[in-house]
Formats: structure tokens, C-alpha cells, sequence
């Protein structure tokens, strides 16, 4: 688990718009830059948000980067739902899920 | 001379995102509570207006987090966030006063070990206020951060120790002083319960916070407060400093919860009164 290198690197995808071309050129030597596990390392490169955020990034960071790979707002509510159900619960950090799996809160 | 304007506003991103969403019938009365707000805002004359925020890592990040900053620049820079999706125009000239942000901070620290930050880039929970209140940017704005975002989180008894030494630092300065505090109240934002909203714990917060309750406020703990109004909650730092700073009696002119823009939707004042 090294989710503080995982959330540096989100935090600086965010705002970075060079970084963000290198990553859509060729995320893996973005990657190398960061010291991430296998699984997160695997995530970023298929633009798994729901296991993001089961590995515990925080929506504040999250929701930036799902809005870059393109996620309209209720793709990415429905992407963190589906994460859950494949990987179970928000493994760290607290942005976890209370609501269950088919509720859509705010109707989204 | 003084603080003369003391409010407390809410600033999810979805309140400028998507208003199409939302109960007309709630929202037009929220923006309606907001116009208000502006106009006793104006009628204040300030000379300033100190936005006590609660951001979500436009400027700071685990690296290197304060529990308290402020800006100490004449010019900002926001929204971060993406203007289509915000739907607030990005700026790089809202105006700041590097002087005055410097004898505040100066006298802050005599009681606060506030960080000062000589850039700052502002994200929607700056932002969105600014967009119904200052929407012509004429004001200058002086960013204040609570970090209420990444554990350990700024104790509340702090939160109040700085509204104490910010209205210290106002009533020694010549320039009249506004300050808003924007932020919660329940919500669990950028999550799947995005919209849940628990208005009986937002309504007794706000009933302690318009006592001014200085042992009521402070007396929740994080997991209590995670519990019952979820991450977001933590944001009633900012509340908690505005009422340290005011001293008065809070008047809340307008409640209403609006999932769509998942929090329930807040306007208060609050009376000023000597220290
Ligand atoms: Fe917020």
C-alpha cells in the first residue's frame, strides 16, 4: 500500500496539463516517477476509478481525474459503486461508501 | 477599524454545476437568501472580505499541510476546477492586498501559527461563493484555509483560537473587514452518497452555532462528526471560526436541503459584538 505516492501523483496529474499529456501519450514512465504497487500501478494505466477508490484516494483528488479520463459525474458515482462491488469495501482514507450498492442517492 | 460583516454560506461545486437539477422551488429560494446576503454584505461597506475556506487540495496537499493559511498576495487566481464543468468564468487578476493580509497575519501569529501563502489558487469553496456575493470581483479577498481535508484535521478548539485571533487582527487594522466562512454542513461529497444529507444533525449544528455556543460547538468529536455528517462535515471548522470571530448571535436566513447539490443549503449572519 502506498497511497500517498498514488495520491501525489493524482494531485499532480491534476493540475498539470504537460504531465497530463505525457500520461495520455504513455502513462508508464509517468509511473516510474512514483513508487506504486503493482495494483495501483494497474489501475492508473486502465482508468479503474472504482479500484482507486477502493484503495482509499480521496474523492477530492478522484473526482478530477475520473472528469480527465472522460467520466460524466454519474459514471463516475456509478464507476466507485461498481469498484466496491468488485473489490469490496474502501480499503482506507475517508471517503467510504454508507449508502448500499443499488441506491442512487441524489437520483445519479 | 473593524470587522463590520460577519456570514456563513455553504459552496458545493454543484450549486453553480448543475442548478437545472435541483427543486426550483428550494434553489430559487437559496439564490434568492444569497442575493441578500450580498446586498447586507454591500450595505457593510467593507473594505475587504476574509473567506475562511476549507479546501479541497487546490494548494495544499499531505506533503505539507497547515493546519491554518492565508493568502498574503494583492492578486488570486480561480476556479481551478474546469470552467465548463463549474460554470464560473477562470480568473487570473481577482483582487487580494498583500499589505493588509500582512499586519492581519502579523497579528494572528501572536496567538495562531497561521502559514502565509503569497499565491493561492482558488477552488469551488472560494469560488462559488464569490459567484453569488463579489460577482463583479470589485472586493478585495483575503483566502483563508482550515485544513479539514486530510487527518489529523485541525482541532476544533483551534478553529476557534483562530476566529478569536482573526477578530483581534480586524479591529486592529484601519480597513473595514468582512468575513464569511463557507463549508459544510452533513455531506458526503465525490462519493457514491453523494446527496445524503442529514438535516435533524445540520439543524442542531446550526441551533448551537446561532447560540454561539462556544462548548457546544467545539464539542463533537471527528468520528462523531464522520458518523453523522460525513467527511464533508469536518467542514464545520470554518463555521465554528466565524462564530469566534463575531461573537454575536447567528441568524440563519435560509436552510434548505438540496441533494442534487448535496448539502443542505446554508446562508447565516451573525452579529458582531465587542470582545
Ligand atoms: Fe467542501
Amino acid at each position: 500500500m502506498s497511497l500517498y505516492a498514488l495520491q501525489k501523483l493524482l494531485f499532480t496529474l491534476n493540475r498539470d496539463p504537460a504531465l497530463q499529456a505525457a500520461f495520455k501519450a504513455d502513462p508508464a514512465p509517468v509511473l516510474d516517477g512514483y513508487r506504486l504497487t503493482d495494483e495501483e500501478r494497474g489501475a492508473m494505466t486502465a482508468h479503474d476509478v472504482g479500484l482507486l477508490y477502493v484503495l482509499g484516494v480521496n474523492g477530492q483528488i478522484l473526482m478530477h481525474f475520473a472528469a480527465f479520463c472522460g467520466f460524466a459525474w454519474p459514471d463516475y458515482l456509478e464507476a466507485m459503486r461498481e469498484g466496491v462491488r468488485r473489490h469490496g469495501p474502501v480499503r482506507a482514507g475517508v471517503y467510504a461508501l454508507t449508502s448500499s450498492l443499488d441506491e442512487k442517492v441524489a437520483g445519479l | 477599524m473593524s470587522l463590520v460583516f460577519a456570514g456563513v454560506t455553504s459552496h458545493g461545486p454543484g450549486i453553480t454545476a448543475r442548478p437545472e437539477t435541483a427543486d426550483p422551488v428550494v434553489r430559487d429560494a437559496f439564490f434568492a437568501a444569497l442575493g441578500s446576503m450580498r446586498q447586507q454584505l454591500e450595505a457593510a461597506k467593507p473594505d475587504a472580505l476574509v473567506v475562511i475556506a476549507a479546501e479541497h487540495f487546490a494548494n495544499f496537499f499531505m506533503n505539507n499541510m497547515p493546519a491554518f493559511a492565508m493568502g498574503m498576495a494583492d492578486v488570486y487566481e480561480g476556479p481551478i476546477e474546469d470552467e465548463a464543468w463549474l460554470k464560473i468564468k477562470r480568473r487570473d487578476d481577482i483582487p487580494g492586498d498583500a499589505d493588509l493580509s500582512k499586519r492581519l497575519i502579523t497579528e494572528i501569529m501572536q496567538t495562531v501559527d497561521v502559514a502565509f501563502a503569497e499565491e493561492w489558487r482558488f477552488d469551488h469553496g472560494i469560488s462559488v461563493p464569490l459567484h453569488f456575493l463579489t460577482p463583479d470581483y470589485g472586493l478585495k479577498i483575503i483566502p483563508v484555509n482550515i485544513n479539514c481535508q486530510g487527518p489529523p484535521l485541525t482541532p476544533l478548539h483551534r478553529a476557534w483560537a483562530f476566529g478569536e485571533a482573526l477578530r483581534r487582527a480586524c479591529d486592529k487594522v484601519p480597513e473595514r473587514i468582512a468575513v464569511i466562512a463557507t463549508g459544510g454542513i452533513s455531506h458526503w461529497p465525490a462519493t457514491p452518497d453523494s446527496g445524503k444529507i442529514n438535516e435533524a444533525w445540520d439543524r442542531d449544528f446550526l441551533d448551537r452555532w446561532s447560540r454561539n455556543d462556544r462548548a457546544a460547538l467545539t464539542a463533537y468529536t471527528d468520528a462523531e462528526t464522520y458518523r453523522d455528517g460525513g467527511q464533508g462535515g469536518f467542514e464545520i471548522r470554518t463555521f465554528i471560526a466565524l462564530a469566534a470571530c463575531a461573537g454575536g448571535q447567528g441568524d440563519v436566513q435560509f436552510y434548505g436541503p438540496i441533494p442534487q447539490f448535496a448539502v443542505g443549503c446554508t446562508v447565516g449572519v451573525m452579529d458582531i459584538v465587542e470582545p
